[in-house]
């Protein structure tokens, strides 16, 4: 069984099971958030939670393992790109559903033919 | 008084020799990062539990901005930029921008949540996935380095254009697909 020193020095030495962990729990936030919230606009902020919680993984790894150039961080590049895009077209989306239907609530939106 | 001045100078001398055994940066480090962690998180939270969802918006571009934080902590400095430019700055704007398209009402209740059923199913599967992945984290032969990469933008840009060329290129026409079909889904396609 470890000390408490022991563990003391091992939450106090940043390494890359820190950010695992942050990156974990920020994605479990987004989850919890997807599967409660209603409303299309939040459910797109915490898609964005959850790609932050991926991009952070991906950074932390290309710092902190023997790794020989900056691909990880490339990928955390390509993953904003898409980020990006991704909420520019779920806004237009969101807009467009707003006016066809005047809700944006999900649990409103069951006809495929409107 | 004597007593308290001594209690004082014990308390000191305890303080540095645990400052001592441990090793000042390190315990600085570890310091900015769980301010800035849990300064993410709490805003994370925040995003999901504010009934009000422009204070859902504004909090989610301080996790932005902390997490950007985060990434100038680990020396990825590009990413903190490009986090802050991207994510704080125009995926908060399109996001305030869609909640003033797509309301007209009161804004006190516009962030609402699902059942108390539907709650517990969720904690269930975000805790399960959580656990899961912690233990995945906390159990893996990590061998951890720093490796030397030298500065990071010039790195990036030759990664870009040489072995990743190829995505790039793609990131490209995707970033154009997306801005098109923006607009066709917003305007309407059949619309003069």
């Amino acid at each position: 069984m470890m000390s408490i020193a022991e563990l003391m020095q091992l939450v106090t030495h940043v390494g890359i099971h820190h950010f695992l962990l942050l990156s974990a729990v920020l994605f479990a936030i987004g989850l919890f958030g997807l599967l409660t919230k209603k409303g299309l606009i939040p459910l797109l902020m915490c898609v964005e939670l959850m790609l932050n919680a991926v991009n952070i993984n991906l950074v932390a790894f290309n710092h902190y393992m023997p790794v020989p150039d900056y691909s990880g961080q490339l990928m955390a590049i390509f993953s904003v790109a898409v980020a990006a895009s991704e909420i520019a077209v779920g806004v237009a989306l969101a807009f467009r559903i707003y006016r066809d239907r005047g809700t944006v609530n999900v649990d409103e939106l069951k006809e495929l033919k409107g | 008084m004597e007593e308290a001045l001594s209690q004082l100078h014990g308390f000191v001398a305890w303080g540095l020799a645990l400052a001592e055994e441990y090793g000042i940066p390190s315990l600085i480090e570890a310091g900015l990062f769980f301010l800035f962690a849990g300064l993410a998180l709490s805003f994370a939270c925040g995003v999901i539990f504010f009934r009000n969802v422009v204070h859902s918006a504004l909090s989610l571009t301080a996790t932005f901005i902390c997490v950007a934080c985060l990434y100038i902590f680990i020396g990825a400095d590009f990413m903190g930029a490009v986090q802050i430019l991207v994510y704080s700055g125009a995926v908060a704007v399109l996001i305030v921008m869609a909640i003033m398209l797509t309301r007209r009402d009161d804004m006190s209740h516009s962030n609402p949540s699902r059942g108390l059923f539907r709650h517990a199913g969720a904690i269930v599967v975000s805790g399960l996935f959580f656990l899961s992945m912690a233990a995945v984290a906390l159990l893996s032969p990590f061998k951890p380095t720093r490796p030397i990469l030298g500065d990071a933008a010039p790195g990036l840009a030759d990664l870009m254009l040489t072995h990743y060329v190829l995505p790039f290129e793609v990131a490209a026409i995707l970033l154009l697909i997306a801005m098109i079909g923006a607009i066709v889904l917003a305007k309407g396609a059949d619309e003069r």
